[in-house]
């Protein structure tokens, strides 16, 4: 119970389907002021206060369990260490797999409980994950690395409600984290200042930018601070030649190198993902026709998937913008989650004139 | 998770224990009733009549004059007119060290170390044995490094978490040989031990209403009557100046009848409590042989109600729970931080590593404990570690 409506919400729904259910808050910092302070976070001690508060009104017991080691390593670091690699990672992704459904889940099912039962949008049944009744919300995405014997231990009794009706049902029951406002920001990022935070942890690390020729345009300060995709705050010195905006292309930590380029630029044909997990299906092989979402809330695209090796390559029906290394690609059957994988490799429709875009996945792990 | 709520089991004392009948009579009867004891009028001279038949009742009951007992808010607010008030008082520029062990509860341990932070003190910590109590020689040794340099020294009587016994007279007497003011924390003792203030020696001792039967939100710090402490609270003028504040009469009604009814069962209430626990300590040891029984041995050095273990291999709060969910409340005996348990300051100051510190329980025994409570842990407490121990393995 992250002290959130949605949290709370479900812990009542699964009291009342007639679970004996217990209140876990997880306490993700030994020094909560130390993350995000105010309403908005899940790791403060007004939210432990509203999630205990809840509890109470759902008369289940509560008690806060200490995972501030466990998300220190397994969510901060590999967020800082995902920066530095040049990758864009989704840490809400990461709890999920390693705390929520992994150290959380581990720890209750020794202590006798049967299940975790959590706040999210999105729908669970026999081990298969599918997508929220409320497209807006759905959490699909963020919870597709999660395993089929992870998904079987795992309850999301909001999945087919929509967000508004749930704000609804919990002023109903007297519930004060009815009104209280969703969080967006990255909840270790104590002012949602997630650059201010990597160069912290990261120091500078100076590089150039150059453009898709090869030329320089720039300097920054730290290449962990660009996200493919990302127009603002480039500080290119010197004007595209045909004065049209430029934007990151393409991140290179070894030597620190940030591409920019004109948006066509971003034009992703071909994904190389790797780590897949499967849950709707069976690894395919056969090439597979299907949805993929590579970001949170992005929008899906026809593709053909098929497995090479242990990694998994997907052939965009048509090009996508915007995809960054590091990210999940969740595969869908309409509504059902086939799979995931981590994005490990990307072929622009305009292969960058340094690298030939073949050349391009083989440089990645 | 099985679950049997429908019998509590309260092994938790030590944190509060049920108000006694009698106390609760006085003070639902004085809540009725009107006046402030500071008034002049007849309703004013009424409630200062039962505040301050109650302050003789108290004086009685711990050995001191009526005169020496200031009341507060309960025991932290006592610790704090202490420990500040005291150091306040004798501070002059070369006397700024404070003496104490690093076994306090936090109301002495916080208040020296703010003292240290922000009034420029100097702590000296007082090493403590394996059995959590310091020798009054550890005491002369530290006075006697630098004697005019000590503003005031601070050792408990009893633990709150491993229940030992400090040597109280004998420290205070080190104390005095060199003319320092020595203050202890009886919260625990007061319930289970003779507390005698004259008797001894300290110059303040802290008591609270809560652990021994009475209303939570009265206490009151013994203080002789040559002590002195500057105020915490300023206004308007009671308790000798040194505590400002409108006097809770109800509270202070019921806390002195609580501790009179405490005082008079006390020794029969000791010999039945430390029999219980030995039972207690049996009953865990057979089902769970590799616990450890920390703190000292039981006898006198011991609060006769405590019993404090280390499960090896187990989280404190995953026991905590499990037992909970089987309608037995205990605790981890350590501080939180939003809830979160950390390892004991009490057990590493004696020496125990991190683990043993995080894997440990208190179960506390007080005036309504019964057979069946201890009978009722022995049960299932073999089961419970069982279980801890495979959640801590993963």
């Amino acid at each position: 119970m992250s002290g959130g409506v949605d949290s709370a919400t479900a812990a009542a729904r699964a009291v009342d389907a007639g679970h004996e259910v217990t209140g876990v808050h997880l306490a993700l910092s030994s020094n909560p002021s130390s993350y995000r302070t105010g309403a908005r976070g899940c790791c403060t001690l007004e939210d432990a206060r509203d999630a205990r508060r809840a509890a109470d009104v759902i008369s289940i017991p509560f008690y806060v369990w200490d995972m501030a080691e466990r998300f220190h390593r397994d969510v901060v670091e590999d967020f800082v260490a995902e920066y530095a690699a040049g990758r864009t990672p989704n840490p809400c992704l990461r709890c999920n797999e390693k705390i929520k459904f992994a150290a959380v889940l581990d720890r209750a099912l020794a202590l006798g409980f049967d299940a975790v039962c959590t706040g999210h949008y999105a729908r669970a049944s026999d081990g298969i994950l599918h997508r929220a009744a409320d497209p807006g919300k759905d959490q699909s995405y963020v919870l597709a690395v999660l395993t089929s014997d992870q998904l079987r231990h795992a309850m999301f009794p909001l999945g087919d409600t929509p967000k508004t009706q749930v704000r609804a049902e919990a002023a109903r029951r007297g519930l004060a984290v009815a009104a209280k406002p969703d969080s967006h920001d990255v909840c270790f990022v104590a002012d949602g200042d997630t650059k201010g935070f990597l160069a912290r942890h990261l120091g500078q690390a100076p590089g150039r930018i150059v453009d898709e020729s090869g030329a320089v345009v720039g300097e920054h300060e730290g290449a962990y601070a660009f996200t493919v995709g990302q127009r603002r705050g480039l500080r290119v010195d010197r004007p595209a030649a045909d004065g049209r905006p430029r934007y990151v292309l393409d991140i290179e930590p070894v030597t620190r190198t940030v591409t920019v380029g004109p948006a066509e630029g971003l034009d992703i044909t071909e994904v190389m993902a790797e780590r897949p997990v499967w849950t709707g299906c069976a690894p395919p092989s056969q090439p597979l026709d299907c949805l993929v979402q590579l970001r949170a809330h992005g929008e899906v695209h026809g593709c053909t998937a098929r497995l090479d090796g242990e990694a998994l390559r997907i052939r965009l029906h048509r090009p996508a913008r915007g995809v960054a290394k590091g990210q999940a690609a969740v595969l869908y059957h309409g509504d059902t989650v086939l799979g995931s994988a981590t994005i490990s490799g990307t072929s622009a429709a305009t292969p960058l004139a340094r690298v030939p875009a073949g050349q391009d996945l083989t440089e990645v792990r | 998770m099985s679950s049997n709520r429908t019998s509590p089991v309260y092994l938790d004392h030590a944190a509060t224990t049920p108000m006694r009948p009698e106390a609760i009579a006085a003070m639902t009867e004085e809540l009725a009733r009107l006046g402030n004891p500071s008034s002049l009028h007849a309703a004013g001279r009424r409630a200062r009549r039962v505040v301050e038949e109650s302050r003789e009742q108290l004086a009685e009951v711990f050995g001191a004059r009526p005169s020496e007992v200031v009341f507060t808010s309960g025991g932290t607010e006592a610790d704090n007119l202490a420990v500040k008030g005291l150091y306040w008082a004798r501070r002059d520029g070369s006397r700024r060290r404070v003496l104490t062990t690093s076994v306090e509860h936090h109301a002495v341990l916080d208040s020296v170390r703010w003292l240290e932070e922000a009034q420029g003190a100097e702590a000296v910590w007082l090493v403590v044995g394996s059995d959590g109590a310091v020798r009054p020689e550890v005491l002369r040794a530290a006075i006697a490094q630098a004697p005019q340099q000590v503003a005031m020294v601070s050792v408990m009587w009893a633990n709150n978490e491993v229940g030992t016994v400090q040597p109280v007279s004998e420290l205070a007497a080190v104390a005095h040989e060199y003319g320092v003011p020595f203050h202890t924390d009886a919260v625990q003792a007061a319930a289970q031990l003779p507390v005698d203030f004259a008797a001894s020696g300290a110059d303040a001792l802290t008591v609270t209403g809560h652990k021994l039967g009475g209303p939570v939100g009265a206490g009151a710090l013994i203080l002789a009557r040559g002590a002195a402490p500057v105020p915490v609270l300023h206004g308007g003028g009671q308790e000798r100046d040194i505590r400002s504040g409108t006097l809770d009469t109800p509270a202070i009604r019921a806390f002195a009848v609580a501790a009179a009814v405490c005082a008079k069962q006390r020794a029969d209430e000791a010999e039945r409590l430390a029999a219980l626990r030995d039972d207690l300590v049996h009953q865990v040891l057979a089902a769970v042989p590799d616990a450890v029984l920390n703190g000292p041995p039981p006898g006198p050095g011991r609060l006769p109600g405590n019993a404090h273990f280390s499960f090896p291999g187990c989280e404190g709060d995953a026991l905590l729970m499990l037992l909970d969910a089987n309608g037995i409340a205990c605790s981890t005996g350590s501080a939180c931080t939003a809830g979160v348990a950390e390892p004991s300051h009490v057990l590493l100051a004696m020496g125990a590593d991190d683990s043993r510190a995080r894997g440990s329980l208190r179960f506390s025994l007080g005036h309504t404990s019964t057979k069946h409570d201890v009978d009722a842990l022995g049960l299932v407490i073999g089961e419970v570690v069982d279980r801890a121990r495979r959640a801590a393995a993963r």
